[in-house]
C-alpha cells in the first residue's frame, strides 16, 4: 500500500490481516479471502447477526503463478465486480497468449517487443508466465515498474533476472522483451528501444477496435480480471441471497442474472435508491 | 479459413505498408488457389454476398444468444461483425472441420434468401472466433484492413517477383479467383491474353517540374485539372470506368457509362460541372460529393452532374495507340473527339503558348477552380506506364498560404507514435476568435518536428483523449493548394492539402491572418 498510494496512507490505521483472519468492530466480523487478483489482494465477508455480506472487490478464477487463487465464500449478499461483465469478453488460455508473446520476440530478432502492462499485478504476472514457458533471457523493465518487482520477489514470487531499460545500451534489447506501463508505450521513452512491435496486456485486447484504438500491434488478452464466464460461473457457485453488480458492464450482468432467475442490482442504482430514502 | 483468418488479424494491427506488403505476398506464395484468390477479393472488397446482410446476421444471433446481451455487447464493441463473431458460441464446434476460403465463398453465393441464415450458421459453427471474424467480414464486406487493390496488386508482384504493371493490366480483366494471374505468376502459363475483353491500362504518371524550364519545343502544356484521374473503356456494349488505382468506379457515375459508347479507351480527368463557375468545371470540393458511392441518386446526379475532360487517346478500334509518340496520339484523339458526347466529354485544350514566359504568365492568372497548375508531356514520349523520369511533369501553381496559429496536437502513426505531429490550427474571427481552418501533418523537417513536439509538450493546456490543446501562441505559415467553403468546419473553410510552410516564432499569434481573408481566396 505505500508504494502504492505513498507513506502518508500508511500512517494511522495499518494492520496487516492473514487470509482467513480478521477483526471485529461494532459487532460486526471481518475477514479477509483470497481473490487472485494480484500479490495480497482480498475478498471481504462482513458478517452480523448471522448474515454474511462479500465483497469481491477485484478479482479473477485463473491461475496466476504470482498470487493465492480466488476463494468462494458462501454468503447471503455478493458484491462482485464486472469489469468484463459482457459476454463478448472471454479471455484465452493464458499459456496461448504467452506463447504468442514469444513467437512475436523470434520473428523479429532485429526489433524488441514493447509489452504494456499495469505497474502492480499484471508486470509481474506476465514475467512469470514468461519464466514457466521458459522464456530464461533477462526481461528489460521500465524504471516505474522496478520497485513492485522488487515488492514481489521478497515476497519469493521468482521473476528470474530484471534489467533497467535505462541502463542497458539500445542495441542489447534487440530480439527482447520488454515491459512499461501503458502509459509509456507510445511516449517519448520507448524512442530508446530499438524499433519497438508494440504489445498490450489486458482484457481489452479482445476487441479489435480497442487494440488499434491503442495503436497496439500485438494485442495480448491477458487479465487480471474475472471475464464472463468466470463472473457468471462464481455467482452461481457463491450462490448468493442476491447479487449486486459494481465496477464495469454492470447492465450485462444485471441481465445474465435476470435471465437466470437470480435476485441481483446494480449498486449504483443502490445508492441512488438509499439517497432518495435519507 | 484459418490462414486467411491469421492474415486478417495481422494486416488489422499492422500498419507499416511494406509490413502489409510482406504479409500479403506471403499469404499468396503459401496458399494454393482458388483460396488465395477469393482471398485477395475479399481483401480489396471485391465480393459481394447479397443475401447475405448485417441485419440476417443479427437476426441469426437472436437464435443462440439473448437479443438484449448481444445489444449490449454490440453497443460496447461498435462493429457488428466482429460482435457476432465474438458472441456465437463455439461449444459445438468440431475441431477437425475448418471450412476453406473457397468452399465458403461457394456456399455463400449458392445460398438463397430463405437459407442464407442456415448456410452462415452452419459456417459458424465450424470455426472460432477469430474464424468467425473473417467469415463475416468476407460474407458482410468493410474488412477495413487498409489494403486498396493497388497494394493488393503489389502485394501479387513481389510474390511472384513480376512487374506491378503488368499485373495492373490483367488483373481487372479476369475475375475473382484470379487463376490464370496466379498460373502466370508460378511460371506455369504465359500471361493472359487480354484481346476482346475490357481491362485497366496502368496510368501514366508524372514528374513534379524541378528544373527553372523545359524547351516547349520539346513538350506540349495542357492545364492540369483538379479533379480524379480515370480511364474510360468501352467494347462490345459494355462501358467500364476506372479511377486511379484501377478500381473501377462505373457505378458511382451511371451518367458517364451511358455517355461513352465508342470502341475506344480514353485517359482524362472526371469533373462536375459546377453552377458558381458558369457550367464550367467546379472545385475538388464539388467533385467530393459524388467520391466514394457505390450508387448514386437522382439529386447527386442533377446536383453534382460529372464529365470528363478527355487528354488521350489509349486505343481505338481495336488498335493499341500507346507505343504511339504523345502528338500522334494527340492528333488522333483530336479526330477522334467528334465521336464523344459533348455534354460529357470534351476535349482538354492544349495551351498556345509563345514561350516559357508566356506559359508562367498564363498559369499564374489561372485562378479556375479546377485548374491546379499545367502538365508538360514530351512530344516524342510514348505512353507508359508509372512516372518516368523526363516525360511528363506536373508544374502546379505556387501554393496559397495564410499564418495560422496552432490550437491541437495529436500523436502521428507508426515511426511518428511518440510525436505529436499532426496539428490543427486556426484563424481569427472578427470577434477575435479563434476557429480551426485545417489540419496538416507535414511539410517540417525532423528537426522541426522534434521543435513542435517539444512546443506541444511544454505547452499543453488540456487533454482529450490522445489530443492535446495547446496555448494559443505558435503561428504556424500554411502552404495549401485552395480553400473551399465547407459546413463540417466552424469557420466556414476547408483547405485542401495544407501543409507546414514555416514555423513563425518571430510573430505575435494576434498578427496571424484572420478568417475573413481566407474567404476571400475560396474557390
Amino acid at each position: 500500500m505505500s508504494l502504492r498510494y505513498g507513506v502518508d496512507a500508511e500512517a494511522t490505521h495499518n494492520a496487516a490481516f492473514a487470509y482467513q483472519d480478521g477483526f471485529e468492530r461494532g459487532g460486526v466480523r471481518f475477514s479477509f479471502h483470497p481473490a487472485g487478483h494480484v500479490l495480497g489482494s482480498a475478498q471481504i465477508a462482513m458478517e452480523y447477526a448471522g448474515e454474511r455480506i462479500v465483497v469481491t472487490g477485484d478479482y479473477k478464477r485463473r491461475p496466476d503463478p504470482t498470487c493465492v487463487p480466488f476463494e468462494v465464500v458462501p454468503c447471503d449478499i455478493f458484491i462482485t465486480e464486472a469489469t468484463f461483465g459482457l459476454p463478448v469478453f472471454r479471455h484465452p488460455p493464458t499459456a496461448d497468449e504467452v506463447a504468442k508473446l514469444i513467437a512475436a520476440v523470434r520473428a523479429e530478432p532485429q526489433r524488441c517487443v514493447l509489452v504494456g502492462a499495469y505497474a502492480l499485478g499484471k508486470a509481474q504476472r506476465v514475467i512469470a508466465e514468461l519464466r514457466a514457458a521458459g522464456w530464461d533471457a533477462p526481461i528489460y523493465i521500465h524504471g516505474a515498474l522496478e520497485r513492485m518487482c522488487a515488492l514481489y520477489a521478497g515476497h519469493g514470487v521468482e521473476l528470474g533476472e530484471l534489467r533497467l531499460v535505462s541502463e542497458t545500451e539500445k542495441g542489447a534489447m534487440r530480439g527482447q522483451i520488454v515491459l512499461a506501463p501503458p502509459s509509456a508505450l507510445n511516449d517519448r521513452w520507448s524512442r530508446r528501444l530499438p524499433d519497438p512491435v508494440t504489445a498490450m496486456a489486458s482484457g481489452w485486447m479482445r476487441v479489435r477496435q480497442r487494440a488499434r484504438q491503442r495503436m497496439v500491434e500485438l494485442p495480448l488478452v491477458i487479465s487480471d480480471h474475472a471475464d464472463w464466464d468466470e463472473l457468471t460461473t462464481t455467482i452461481a457457485e457463491v450462490d448468493p441471497k442476491e447479487s449486486w453488480i459494481t465496477h464495469g458492464s454492470e447492465e450485462g450482468l444485471l441481465r445474465w442474472c435476470e435471465l437466470n432467475q437470480r435476485k441481483a442490482r446494480a449498486l449504483h442504482l443502490v445508492g441512488r435508491d438509499l439517497e432518495e430514502e435519507a | 479459413m484459418k490462414r486467411f483468418a491469421a492474415l486478417i488479424d495481422r494486416l488489422i494491427y499492422t500498419r507499416s505498408r511494406n509490413t502489409k506488403l510482406a504479409l500479403i505476398a506471403d499469404y499468396l506464395r503459401g496458399t494454393p488457389d482458388p483460396d488465395r484468390g477469393w482471398a485477395i477479393a475479399a481483401l480489396t472488397e471485391s465480393l459481394d454476398f447479397p443475401v447475405v446482410k448485417s441485419a440476417m446476421v443479427r437476426a441469426l444471433l437472436a437464435t443462440r444468444i439473448d437479443e438484449e446481451l448481444f445489444r449490449l455487447s454490440r453497443h460496447f464493441v461498435g462493429d457488428t461483425a466482429e460482435t457476432a463473431a465474438l458472441l456465437w458460441p463455439d461449444a459445438l464446434r468440431r475441431k477437425q472441420d475448418d471450412p476453406s476460403v473457397s468452399e465458403a465463398v461457394a456456399m455463400l453465393s449458392a445460398a438463397t434468401r430463405a437459407d442464407a441464415p442456415l448456410v452462415v450458421a452452419g459456417l459458424l459453427d465450424r470455426l472460432d472466433a477469430d474464424g468467425r471474424y473473417a467469415l463475416l467480414k468476407l460474407a458482410l464486406g468493410g474488412m477495413r484492413v487498409g489494403v486498396s487493390a493497388r497494394l493488393a496488386k503489389q502485394a501479387f508482384a513481389r510474390a511472384f517477383a513480376v512487374d506491378v504493371d503488368d499485373v495492373e493490366e490483367v488483373w481487372h480483366a479476369i475475375p475473382p479467383p484470379y487463376a490464370p494471374i496466379f498460373a502466370w505468376g508460378e511460371g506455369r502459363a504465359g500471361r493472359p491474353d487480354l484481346a476482346g475483353t475490357l481491362f485497366f491500362r496502368p496510368f501514366m504518371l508524372a514528374h513534379p517540374l524541378e528544373a527553372a524550364s523545359v524547351d516547349l519545343a520539346d513538350y506540349a502544356a495542357e492545364w492540369k485539372w483538379d479533379g480524379i484521374r480515370v480511364q474510360i473503356v468501352h467494347g462490345s456494349g459494355e462501358t467500364r470506368v476506372y479511377s486511379r488505382g484501377g478500381e473501377e468506379i462505373s457505378g458511382a457515375f451511371p451518367e458517364l457509362v451511358a455517355a461513352f459508347d465508342q470502341d475506344a479507351v480514353i485517359d482524362g480527368e472526371l469533373l462536375v460541372r459546377g453552377d458558381t463557375q458558369g457550367g464550367e468545371a467546379a472545385s475538388f470540393n464539388a467533385l467530393q460529393q459524388r467520391l466514394g458511392r457505390k450508387s448514386v441518386s437522382k439529386k447527386m446526379l442533377a446536383e453534382f452532374p460529372a464529365f470528363v475532360r478527355v487528354y488521350d487517346l489509349l486505343a481505338v478500334d481495336g488498335e493499341d495507340l500507346r507505343g504511339l509518340p504523345w502528338q500522334e496520339r494527340r492528333r488522333r484523339l483530336e479526330g477522334f473527339a467528334p465521336r464523344l458526347a459533348a455534354s460529357h466529354l470534351d476535349l482538354s485544350q492544349v495551351i498556345d503558348a509563345r514561350d516559357w514566359d508566356d506559359l508562367a504568365a498564363r498559369r499564374a492568372g489561372a485562378r479556375d477552380a479546377a485548374i491546379e497548375g499545367v502538365m508538360l508531356k514530351r512530344r516524342d514520349s510514348p505512353y507508359v506506364a508509372g512516372r518516368r523520369a523526363g516525360l511528363w511533369y506536373k508544374w502546379k501553381r505556387d501554393p496559397l498560404t495564410a499564418d495560422c496559429v496552432m490550437m491541437y496536437a495529436q500523436r502521428g502513426n507508426g515511426r511518428r507514435a511518440s510525436f505529436y505531429s499532426d496539428y490543427t490550427f486556426g484563424c481569427w474571427s472578427d470577434e477575435g476568435e479563434l476557429l480551426p481552418v485545417g489540419k496538416a501533418y507535414s511539410g517540417f523537417t525532423d528537426e522541426e518536428l522534434k521543435w513542435l513536439d517539444n512546443f506541444v509538450r511544454n505547452h499543453t493546456v488540456a487533454r482529450f483523449g490522445p489530443v492535446r490543446e495547446v496555448e494559443k501562441t505558435l503561428v504556424l505559415e500554411v502552404a495549401f493548394d485552395s480553400i473551399h467553403s465547407s459546413k463540417r468546419h466552424k469557420s466556414g473553410l476547408a483547405m485542401r492539402f495544407p501543409r507546414i510552410m514555416r514555423i513563425r516564432r518571430d510573430k505575435p499569434a494576434e498578427e496571424a491572418d484572420r478568417v475573413s481573408s481566407l474567404r476571400e481566396m475560396a474557390t
